[in-house]
């Protein structure tokens, strides 16, 4: 416990400063994008209603969409600019700062503006009979009196943008969301409060300093205005600081990792690998699963580990069914080809879709192959992570088995398997290499029509990286050494309530288990 | 075109967007330089109105306003308003600064110096017959009847040649409404100004004032010096508005000899 406080605690300087660096990068953009606005609006009151309504539209996009929604928008962009040589990079940083500038744009225009329409028309008129300019009535009367209502518009921002920075994990930015994602992925509490905390109390604070700035504001006093300035810009620059002693960052490798344990632990394993062999890494964790192929297409992600079939059938949109060996050739000369990606090779196990029951429902159902549970589907439910329903490979499934469930729900992966465990759910698309096939005592039902494709775990490196022959050399030894034995032990050893292993813990003993390479 | 007239009006009209009937109707005026008129009627007769088309808060839909001869919509209206003391209906300080700062604000823009300024600023709180320490205080921490003096010594500041006073003792009891009506005579003359006051109260008019001119409707109902208007009223209607004062006087001196009369009787 205390162990994983502390762990938690290590990673808080890079969190903590990378959060700090994306929430004040996005207000102080959408502070420099509202203020002329509203300059404008002052002059031409037609312009409010409309910049409102378009404030208030972004508004209404979940935070998460909006981050999501950059990412294709960001890799149109950079396919249009790649001719002239300007690369963008499409995720982390950029899409995670547009998103929450645009989000951080409607309270400060809306108060910004109400706070100038809120003045009393008489001292406007005054304004203009002794005789100001309407440059001078915004500047020596409007700006001022609006001023209080406009920065509590702005601390209503640095709330929330402090707040929706944790959702920049899933689109490749490191914050503190990182605790909030890993944690609920691999039921480690201990890294979900803190991360709760941690931004917390990082919102609170920045509310607290501003509220003494707007305090100061309101009452004209230069001092606490001043005060609450200067602790932010220190606060800033000591957060940031651990950021920038790191150095240069220009020659991090970049290691990717969809929503899950296994993904998580084979991260830090190749962050171990590349470190001893002495490259700088960060990770971006938490990615969904097509955001992940497409960051290393782009070179946003310089290396991670994919699944064959997903590739084959989500990425590549092939529906033939090949053998594994055909399949793995075809996947490496047209990954390739199309994407510039290079497969470095599998880790020896295979982490495929499954369809899995409880032991002694399946017995008392008489079920052992999906041939036999397509008899009984009418009347069950199944359970689904939250991207297989929307996969090709169910639909395949449901196509050559006639599969018809009373019910389909989805879930996280872990609460997928609690709610198996309650009876929530009849039939769950489980994971191959997933511990808790072993530990829940499930029966993994045969696919006698082999509906299911292959999915090998294959190491992916990103077109930057393809002609990188120390890269490669770091990443070879881990070709064709990973039992699906000793995966899922570690799996498991990050998933289970009792005795949790984080994934970095899970990565050092998965090391240490390795085979010699066999060939 | 006698060159006396500070301000003049050739048949102005004012119509507000939207508005059935103009608020002010085809009004032609001339006030000579040095004049201190008082502008009466009922509320929503178009006193404010006209009053805003000499400093150009709004221009007229016809007809044209000349100062000193000129016509005033070919001089920038925001020269032309550094020029005019005007003080408001509704007093319209600025919150967020000092009475120093309110006062100034003309001089300010015009360009004086600091010291100027400040001089500036002495000057006029003693004239409207206030301390020299309001000049931190904020606009807020001041009666209603304090904030109208500083409104009348903000409209003073750049020494304009024209004041123009919209109710400009609304907020005030009648001992000190008296005497900041007095004291603006008394600024009146010794400036040389061309005043032109709005009052709803006659009594007031008929003592400040050279010369009453009655609104009604937008249209001009009388004009002429008190005494005229009131052995002359020319219709019913003025004449029932020059009555009030003249009954209330009347009774008041009956009032005021019964006092005398009747003694300490206890
Ligand atoms: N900004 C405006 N828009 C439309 N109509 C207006 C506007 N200002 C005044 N009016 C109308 O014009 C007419 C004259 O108004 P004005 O303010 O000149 O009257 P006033 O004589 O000053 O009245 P009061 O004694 O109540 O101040 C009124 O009918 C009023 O409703
Ligand atoms: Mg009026």
């Amino acid at each position: 416990m205390n162990e994983r406080l502390a762990q938690a605690l290590g990673n808080l300087p890079d969190y903590l400063g990378q959060h700090v660096l994306l929430s004040a990068a996005a207000l102080a953009l959408a502070l420099a994008i509202a203020l002329p606005l509203v300059v404008a609006s002052s002059r031409r009151p037609a312009l409010r209603t409309p910049i409102v309504a378009f404030a208030s539209l972004v508004q209404t996009i979940p935070g998460l969409a909006l981050m999501a929604l950059f990412y294709p928008l960001l890799l149109a962009l950079a396919a249009l600019l790649s001719p002239l040589n300007i690369r963008i990079p499409a995720l982390g940083f950029l899409p995670a700062l547009l998103a929450l500038t645009l989000y951080a744009l409607l309270p400060i225009l809306r108060n910004a503006i109400a706070g100038i329409e809120g003045i009393d028309p008489a001292v406007k008129q005054a304004a203009l009979a002794v005789g100001m300019t309407s440059r001078q009535t915004f500047w020596q009367i409007e700006a001022p009196l609006a001023a209080p209502v406009a920065m509590a518009g702005i601390r209503t921002a640095a709330v929330w943008t402090i707040g929706a920075a944790t959702l920049a994990t899933p689109v490749g930015q490191t914050s503190l969301g990182n605790y909030i994602f890993t944690g609920l992925q691999t039921e480690n509490w201990v890294y979900v409060i803190v991360g709760c905390v941690a931004s917390a109390a990082l919102a609170l604070s920045v509310d607290a300093l501003l509220g003494i700035a707007e305090r100061g504001i309101r009452q004209r006093r230069r001092a606490p205005l001043i005060l609450s300035v200067a602790a932010l810009l220190i606060g800033v620059a000591v957060a940031l600081a651990p950021l920038g002693l790191r150095g240069a960052t220009g020659n991090t490798v970049v290691i990717g990792a969809k929503n899950f344990s296994e993904q998580f632990i084979l991260a830090e394993l190749m962050a171990s690998r590349l470190e001893n062999a002495g490259f700088r890494t960060s990770q971006r964790q938490g990615l969904g699963s097509a955001i992940a192929f497409r960051a290393l297409a782009n070179s946003d992600v310089d290396v991670y580990v994919d699944y064959s079939g997903t590739l084959w059938t989500n990425v590549l949109e092939n529906s033939e069914s090949l053998s594994r060996d055909e399949m793995n050739a075809q996947l490496a000369r047209q990954l390739r080809e199309r994407f510039g990606v290079t497969v470095v090779g599998g880790l020896g196990f295979e982490n495929a879709y499954a369809l899995a029951m409880r032991r002694e429902r399946a017995k008392s159902l008489g079920v052992t192959d999906i041939a036999d549970l397509a008899k009984h589907a009418r009347n069950l439910t199944l359970g689904a992570d939250l991207e297989f329903l929307q996969r090709p490979e169910w639909k395949s499934i449901a196509n050559a088995y006639g599969l018809a469930f009373a019910a389909t729900r989805s879930f996280a992966p872990t609460f997928m398997y609690r709610a198996l465990q309650s009876g929530e759910a009849d039939v769950i698309s489980a994971f191959s290499s997933d511990g808790r096939i072993d530990a829940d005592d499930l029966v993994v039902l045969r696919d006698s029509k082999g509906a299911i494709p292959a999915y090998d775990a294959l190491v992916l490196v990103s077109p930057k990286r393809a002609a990188d022959a120390a890269f490669l050399a770091a990443l070879k030894p881990l070709m064709n050494s990973i039992s699906v034995e000793a995966m899922r032990r570690a799996n498991y050893s990050v998933d289970r309530d009792a005795d949790k292993r984080s994934p970095r813990e899970a990565a050092q003993t998965l090391a240490g288990e390795i085979r010699p390479p066999a060939r | 075109m006698t060159d006396a007239a500070a301000i003049a009006f050739q048949s102005v009209t004012v119509i507000y967007d939207g508005a059935a009937k103009p608020a002010v109707d085809n009004v032609s005026l001339r006030i000579a330089k040095g004049e201190f008129v008082a502008l009466v009627g009922t509320s929503g007769s178009g006193k404010t109105s006209l009053l805003k088309t000499i400093n150009r808060l709004h221009d007229p839909a016809a007809g044209a306003v000349q100062i000193d001869g000129g016509d005033i919509a070919t001089v920038d209206a925001v020269q032309l308003r550094r020029r005019i003391g005007y003080v408001f209906q509704g007093i319209g300080l600025f919150p967020h600064l000092s009475v120093a700062e309110n006062i100034a604000i003309t001089p300010k823009l015009l360009g004086w110096s600091r010291q100027q300024q400040s001089g500036r600023v002495r000057e006029l709180l003693d004239l409207v017959e206030l301390p020299q320490e309001f000049s931190d205080r904020f606009p807020a921490q001041l009666s209603g009847g304090q904030q109208q003096r500083i409104g009348i010594a903000r409209a003073l500041a750049a020494r304009p040649d024209i004041l123009l006073m919209d109710e400009p003792f609304g907020a005030l009891d009648p001992v000190t409404r008296d005497n900041l009506g007095s004291a603006c005579r008394q600024i009146h003359e010794r400036l040389g100004l061309t005043t032109i006051i709005v009052t709803h109260d006659m009594q007031e008019a008929m003592l400040l004032a050279d010369r009453i001119i009655v609104m009604r409707d937008g249209l001009v109902a009388a004009d002429g010096p008190p005494a005229d208007l009131m052995s002359k009223p020319g219709d019913d209607d003025v004449a029932a508005l020059f009555d009030v004062p003249r009954r209330q006087a009347e009774k008041l001196s009956a009032l005021a000899a019964r006092a005398r009369g009747a003694g300490p009787h206890a």
